[in-house]
């Protein structure tokens, strides 16, 4: 059901790009998407993207036990994102840290827009993202696998959010940026968008960018999200037909 | 791992798979020493240094090996140190929570660190870089990410599976300094394979690999931990019904062949 990219194919690309892996600035790495993953969950995703490995799990509508989080007239949509132990170079500490915990959040804010939440009051939609290995640009894979894992468990929404980052990487605006270029890199500017109205659900920056920089960075990321949006749909088709 | 956070099996599911393993059946159709469909492959993560995904029917985990230079215990000051940690992450089933390690959690990593660490699966001796002062740890994390039933077997299979795909730095002293040199990769020490097997008490009967159907009715549960050799190196009961000493004997001589039919799925030679 799960095959792996290995890693070392990713760098194999000619052209003349001043880019690590030989990317041109506006190419993705090597990337799929997969529908349906896990038994348990109501809705499953798995996404590779580079050596990114992320896998989501969707829970709900369901009830929700907390009473204090409970909204009259809509379902709470909760995130949760969270690295593996073993996903990273140096071996993360189980458990929420402060980075994930705002990662959670925005994603989470990110979703909830594309959702039908008025549709299911009191109630909450879970979603659990697990990094199982990470290479540059996580919370972006994650937001776009958390999209198709909510279709799978066929909660209503308006449309897939998908997310790309692009930023600035020795000196030059490109897409996509991997662990190397996002370490050594100047900029990273995640972006995610609803694709049917091209509205923006999700922004960051940080590190310095010119207005134009930024402009050029912005219009690289939704290409890029134009481009996963493809992949999102057809791992629907994939699994469920036209 | 019997208790079920919210889950509440109707009485009548309850007695018709007791029904059934009475008459010596099971839902899946499978024998009573029976594996579901075991998938196992290795090198997953190549961020880990060694690394597993194991499936048993629908259950999956993923394991993840990372080696750290850090400080022996004081009692045991020439030996390495492997240290098993589990995440029951809520991703795996509707009743996992999020939060810190609860108790099945914590059972499930002591239980398979018991049985790598008894068993003597790595020769920890070796792990030594400077006597009492700096040693090789094994940071050995499971990741459930999909709860179908009989963690436990997966946890210990998919568990020795990793180790047995580790790949440490080459670790040498010059002048009491530890010089890591990340390009010279040795396995891992292995020098024992064990692994477990858990039978289910239903309807009077043990049966092997409960699937979670077949877990959320069982009376009790008896995992047991054996090296390649048939010597016992981990046992566990779980749950509020009792067995009997026959049961118990005669689980541990089923153990004997199954675990010898398991161990086939391991990977030939420590590579």
């Amino acid at each position: 059901m799960i095959t792996i990219i290995s890693n070392e194919i990713l760098g194999k690309n000619s052209t003349s790009s001043k880019r690590a892996d030989g990317r041109a600035s506006d190419e993705l790495r090597p990337f799929k998407i997969e529908a349906g993953v896990l038994q348990r969950a109501d809705g499953s995703a798995y996404l590779e993207l580079g050596g990114n490995k992320v896998i989501v799990a969707v829970y709900g509508p369901r009830e929700l036990h907390i009473r204090r989080l409970m909204q009259p007239d809509r379902a709470v949509l909760r995130c949760r994102y969270n690295m593996a132990p073993f996903s990273v170079d140096d071996r993360k500490r189980p458990g929420p840290d402060r980075r994930s915990v705002e990662i959670s959040k925005i994603t989470s804010e990110a979703l909830m827009p594309a959702v039908f939440l008025e549709k299911f009051p009191r109630s909450t939609i879970d979603v659990f993202i697990e990094v199982l290995e990470a290479e540059g640009g996580t919370r972006c894979a994650g937001i776009t696998a958390a999209s198709v894992a909510l279709a799978d468990a066929g909660v209503p929404m308006h449309d897939l959010v998908v997310a790309c980052a692009a930023g600035k990487s020795e000196g030059e605006v490109v897409v996509d940026l991997s662990e190397v270029e996002d370490k050594n890199g100047e900029a990273d500017v995640p972006v995610a968008i609803i694709p049917r109205t091209g509205e923006i659900t999700l922004l960051q920056s940080d590190g310095n960018l010119t207005p134009e920089e930024f402009e050029k960075a912005l219009n690289l990321a939704i290409d890029g999200c134009m481009k996963l949006s493809e992949a999102q749909k057809e791992a629907i088709i994939r699994r469920y037909g036209d | 791992m019997i208790k079920m956070g919210v889950t509440i099996i109707p009485e009548i599911i309850r007695e018709s798979l007791n029904n059934l393993v009475k008459n010596g059946e099971r839902p899946d159709d499978r024998s009573f020493d029976d594996y579901r469909d075991i998938y196992l492959e290795t090198g997953v993560i190549s961020k880990a240094e060694g690394s597993a995904r194991i499936k048993i029917g629908k259950t999956q985990i993923m394991v993840g090996a990372k080696p750290q230079i850090g400080e022996p215990f004081s009692d045991t000051p020439n030996v390495g140190v492997l240290m098993t940690n589990s995440e029951l992450i809520p991703m795996a089933s509707p009743d996992f929570e999020p939060g810190p390690p609860d108790e099945r959690s914590v059972e499930l990593a002591r239980v398979t660190d018991r049985c790598m660490r008894e068993a003597g699966v790595i020769d920890l001796e070796k792990l030594c870089i400077i006597e009492g002062k700096k040693v090789w740890m094994i940071f050995l994390d499971l990741h459930i990410i999909d709860y179908d039933g009989n963690l436990m077997d997966a946890a210990v299979l998919g568990s020795m599976a990793a180790l047995m795909d580790t790949k440490i730095p080459e670790a040498k002293v010059v002048d009491d300094e530890v010089v890591i040199d990340p390009e010279k990769k040795v396995p891992l020490p292995i020098k024992e394979k064990a692994l477990m097997c858990t039978f289910a008490k239903i309807g009077g009967e043990l049966i092997v690999d409960p699937s979670l159907e077949e877990e959320q009715v069982m009376d009790t549960r008896i995992s047991i931990g054996m090296r390649a050799d048939g010597s016992i190196c981990a046992m566990q009961k779980g749950g509020i019904h009792p067995l009997n000493k026959d049961e118990i004997l005669k689980a541990v001589e089923r153990t004997g062949e199954i675990t010898k039919k398991l161990m086939e799925h391991l990977p030939q030679n420590n590579q």
